[in-house]
């Protein structure tokens, strides 16, 4: 009962998003736009983190991947700015999946701690490369892409492409919630909950853990699909150490394990990031405030909220029953 | 559940409400509305800074007016990200409805800002941003572009003369790996084997070094003079590493090796140390001691190529404005005015060639240790001693010559003498 | 290639893993004895460039930036171990995140306060030269970081093995329930530790100002190099932290010098190789 109400509000909310940004303004177009194109990257994270427990500070090398393949095919080799848009969205999903597959033969066989050290360590390995092949990256200059798709549709025109984005991150949405609530998806939860056990009951654990980083590879690599043709512009920037890290500290944000947690973070850190810097200098003390003050009284982020007010007001009526009980006690106590 | 759509909402009708109401200031009469991009936060901050003040001196001493025209200046943050720089411009353009934006330091924000100029046809003016080719061999695709500061490789060109002057015949190249790196480079090494020189080698430490241990004891002993591309940090620690290893021979700067960003920061191993670029804080004109004087005494720093460059193109806008009788004419008439324009600035004087690229001095000077304009302490200084008149991007090639070669990159010019 | 070659990138090599020994020294001992990735700990090293710098501007003399730095950046550790770590107990991913954010407000509060340019610190002028020894130059100042590294280490090697707080700490990193139990306070080890880690970056940042310079952006430089020393030593390993700098200073500075194409990957290969190998690091325990 409860989850079905969710998933309408969910679902509501997406409406409403279809239905209200169009017409708040090209700005707010332009911004959602971007946070939608990178929400599918932070709900990819979320796969990791919020459902397999494998905290990941390398995400961004297959986002990058994702956004350079699209330049570079349609830079050089002009593939991908009509109907071969949806054949460039396809390789970046399998390329970001291939890097995933073969960056996973290193790193799943760590934990913890090691796990995300590992990830950072090949993350930046990802960055050298993207700076240092001048030839096909374009080195620290970055790639141009002339124009947005073509295909019957005008991508140009910005609601257009709102709406294109908005329909690759619902169906990533869609598409991520029905694998977690597969017999994998579940057991998944049941690595991050207790790994030995799941062994024990004859899980192959690794080969899960290899999965799991696999298909986030693949989102990942969707998403910077996406991200090149929203910005017209791809660099090293796109994957340095920081976009790992705000992907990570999206999920947090916002709540893991909870997918939709990972866009009200992205929807947060993009409004500060770009929204708030446009008003105040010292947005990044708010942007900092915000990641401490959530980690020390949000540990399950945003959507944590309705499930500690109601913690919190179960206790508050348990304290005022117990005083209750102990004045009446004293009321009836013969004097 | 509710809070699910109130959490949603709420942000977004805020937003929207906003940006309707930041749309609905539109442009008086008499307004010019610029728009400028810059790192004011990030690890360019001061940078940014130093350009933002730059275009706000000149602001201010005009009353806030250019050309007649009341200016109404936006500043708006990239944080060195080209990405951050696109979403920016397109605020300032779709919802601040600004006339022009500025700005724009790093080569990456330059190439990523110029189509933006295009699909807003607004104009971009690149105030800093050097990338050779934007306006070389790729110019024709930005209509809407030009530039009031200098390219790569217009400096380092004419270093490259200066040095076979000297009587160089071997140099070793030490630049920072990355695109400024190769074009800085690239121009010396070209107008200096064209005129009979020979580069040996040529290393490239990647951006950001500052343990030169492992490229300071592989330069060639045999070189007559180490030619060294350095940004920042790197600039602060080469010459010292260099020297404390007992390295003695003449260091001939990049444009940013020595430029005031850096110097005062500096000690007496630089004493001596040659370089060139388009602006040093030591030009002794008039015109230059007023600005440093002025910049000096309202920042508290004497002003680098970054703020002049920036005081100048507010000064050319200006200029430009007044010929348009105070009102802004749109931006392809605005770029034929600005064309039409020679501009007397504090690093003398500039205009536009025919790639919209300013044609400018170009200064080879030394750091002296030296009371400059009546200042009464000895400080560091970029004095000038040689300066080269109406250099352009092309040196003496002509602009077809010239762009016959490929642009300069890590790998053209080759090194031919390199063993 | 001859002989002076190979002498002076040697000696250029151990220099520069002794400074990565004293920013990555506090790192392992923090991992090592609460499991805290700390996140900031480039912000510390920042900071005690910095505050170095007020110091010799206000009072001319760089010997004392150094104790006055370190300390105060170990008083600002201590304040954020107690205040906002220890509530949130083992948690790995919050922890860094935590730190994570911190090191965003401490960047932003350094530019404020100092401003953004380029600085350098100037040591002392005797250390400014260079010895020749055999027609080679021998800058000082690298003498010089590898004598305080070899000092410190030695320091902290006597303190954990012969002294008593340090068997107590040593008893904290093998079993905290265990220490516990025969009545160690583990809180103010912990306090101690954190504090003396902060320290140590700080003492790091400035003896490194000096050689790196101080400037927006160099805590997040530093960062990765800290972890690598970390992570290839093994955390919690004083010994392995100094191995892992020596291999990572040799390592980089020969990978640069013999193969300057593979320059941006000297540093993330070797790590991400051995955590593949031994995701422990050489000498860590788990």
């Amino acid at each position: 009962m409860d989850q079905k109400f969710k998933i309408l509000a969910v679902v509501i909310g997406l409406v409403v998003l279809a239905y209200i940004v169009p017409q708040s303004g090209s700005f707010v177009v332009l911004l959602t736009t971007r946070a939608m194109a990178f929400a599918i990257l932070a709900m990819s994270v979320d796969l990791l983190l919020g459902y397999t427990g494998l905290s990941s500070m390398g995400q961004a090398a297959y986002f990058g991947v994702g956004a350079y393949l699209t330049a570079i095919l349609a830079t050089k080799l002009h593939f991908g700015l009509g109907w071969d848009f949806w054949l460039v969205v396809v390789f970046g999903m399998l390329m970001g999946a291939a890097l995933a597959a073969f960056f996973g033969l290193f790193a799943i066989r760590a934990s913890g701690v090691y796990f995300l050290m590992i990830t950072l360590a090949l993350g930046q390995c990802a960055w050298g490369l993207a700076y240092r092949w001048n030839s096909l990256t374009g080195g620290d200059n970055g790639i141009n892409l002339s124009g947005r798709p073509n295909f019957g549709l005008d991508l140009e025109n910005p609601v257009t492409f709102f709406y294109l984005v908005f329909g690759f991150f619902a169906a990533s949405m869609i598409l991520m919630y029905v694998l977690t609530r597969s017999p994998f998806g579940r057991s998944l939860a049941g690595i991050r909950e207790r790994e030995l056990r799941m062994q024990i009951l004859g899980y192959n654990t690794w080969l899960h853990k290899y999965i799991i980083f696999v298909i986030a590879g693949g989102f990942g690599g969707l998403s910077g699909v996406l991200w090149a043709h929203t910005n017209g512009h791809v660099s090293p920037e796109t994957l340095v150490l920081t976009t790992s890290v705000d992907s990570l500290l999206m999920v947090v944000l916002g709540g893991a394990g909870t997918l939709v947690g990972a866009c009200f973070g992205a929807a947060i850190v993009f409004g500060l990031r770009e929204y708030l810097s446009t008003l105040v200098p010292w947005w990044q003390y708010v942007l900092g405030g915000v990641y401490v003050l959530t980690i020390l009284y949000l540990p399950m982020g945003l959507m944590g909220i309705p499930a500690r007010t109601r913690q919190y007001l179960a206790i508050q009526r348990k304290k005022g029953a117990a005083t209750n009980l102990a004045s009446k006690e004293l009321a009836s106590e013969p004097s | 559940m509710t809070n699910t759509l109130r959490l949603r909402i709420a942000p977004l009708l805020l937003g929207s409400g906003f940006v309707l109401a930041m749309g609905m200031s539109a442009a008086s009469a008499e307004e010019l509305r610029i728009g400028y991009i810059a790192p004011v936060t990030g690890i360019f901050t001061q940078i940014g800074k130093d350009m933002v003040n730059g275009f706000q001196l000149y602001l201010d001493e005009h009353g806030g007016k250019l050309g007649g025209a009341e200016v109404k200046f936006i500043v708006e943050d990239n944080q060195g990200k080209p990405d951050a720089a696109v979403t920016k411009a397109k605020k300032l353009v779709l919802s601040d409805k600004v006339d022009m934006f500025i700005g724009g330091l790093l080569a990456s924000t330059g190439y990523a800002l110029a189509p933006v100029s295009n699909e807003t046809k607004t104009l971009y003016i690149s105030s800093i941003s050097s990338a050779d080719d934007l306006t070389q061999r790729q110019l024709d695709k930005y209509p809407y572009f030009l530039r009031t500061s200098w390219s790569s490789s217009l400096p380092s060109q004419p270093m490259g003369q200066w040095a076979c002057d000297q009587g160089y015949k071997k140099v070793v190249t030490i630049g920072a790996d990355y695109a400024f790196g190769y074009e800085q480079v690239g121009g010396f090494q070209k107008i200096f084997e064209d005129c009979g020189g020979k580069v040996i080698q040529k290393i490239w430490p990647p951006l950001g070094t500052k343990d030169f241990g492992p490229y300071i004891p592989t330069i060639k002993s045999d070189a007559d003079a180490i030619f060294s591309l350095m940004v920042g940090p790197m600039a602060l620690q080469f010459p010292k590493q260099l020297r404390a290893s007992g390295n003695k021979k003449p260091i001939l700067g990049g444009g940013t090796s020595y430029d005031e960003f850096v110097l005062p920061f500096m000690g007496d191993e630089v004493i001596g140390d040659v370089s060139s670029l388009h602006y040093s804080a030591a030009i002794n004109t008039p015109a230059n001691e007023t600005f440093v004087k002025t910049y000096r005494a309202k920042y508290g720093k004497v002003p680098s190529y970054y703020s002049e460059n920036n005081y100048t193109t507010a000064m050319w806008i200006d200029k430009a404005m007044a010929k348009a009788g105070g009102k802004y004419p749109g931006p392809e008439k605005f770029i034929k005015l600005m064309e039409s324009i020679k501009l007397d600035a504090p690093r003398g004087p500039v205009e536009l060639d025919e790639m919209r690229n300013p044609i400018e001095n170009v200064y080879v000077k030394k750091v002296t240790k030296t009371k400059m304009f009546g200042y009464d302490k000895d400080e560091l200084w970029n004095v000038v001693i040689k300066t080269y008149p109406k250099v352009s991007q092309f040196w003496t090639y002509g602009k077809d010559k010239f762009l016959k070669q490929p642009v300069y990159s890590r790998d053209f010019p080759p090194c031919k003498y390199c063993e | 290639m001859n002989l002076q070659f190979w002498v002076v990138q040697a000696f250029n090599g151990i220099s520069y893993g002794a400074l990565l020994f004293l920013v990555g020294s506090g790192l392992s001992l923090i991992f090592g004895v609460m499991r805290i990735v700390n996140l900031s700990h480039g912000a510390y090293f920042l900071w005690g460039g910095y505050i170095a710098l007020s110091v010799i501007w206000a009072t001319g003399s760089w010997a004392l930036s150094l104790p006055v730095a370190a300390l105060g950046v170990a008083l600002i550790g201590l304040s954020m171990e107690r205040v906002f770590l220890r509530p949130l107990g083992f948690d790995p991913l919050r922890q860094v995140l935590l730190t994570v954010g911190f090191a965003f407000l401490f960047q932003q509060a350094a530019l404020d306060i100092w401003g953004g340019d380029n600085m350098d610190i100037t040591p002392a002028a005797v250390l400014n030269t260079s010895v020749v020894i055999g027609g080679i130059y021998f800058p000082l100042y690298r003498a010089f970081m590898i004598v305080m590294a070899l000092a410190i280490g030695i320091v902290l090697w006597l303190v954990m093995e012969k002294t008593r707080m340090g068997a107590a700490v040593r008893a904290t990193v093998d079993d905290a329930q265990m220490a516990r139990g025969v009545g160690i306070d583990t809180n103010r080890i912990s306090m101690f530790i954190f504090a003396l880690g902060a320290f140590l970056a700080a003492l790091g940042g400035v003896i490194g100002g000096a050689f790196l310079g101080i400037y927006p952006g160099l805590d997040f430089e530093i960062l990765p190099l800290a972890f690598a020393v970390v992570i290839i030593g093994g955390m919690g390993s004083l010994g392995g932290a100094a191995i892992g700098a020596l291999i990572v200073g040799l390592a980089d500075n020969f990978g640069k010098a013999l193969f300057p194409e593979v320059s941006y990957f000297t540093l993330y290969a070797p790590m991400a190789l051995i955590l593949a190998i031994k995701p422990t690091g050489l000498f860590g325990r788990d």
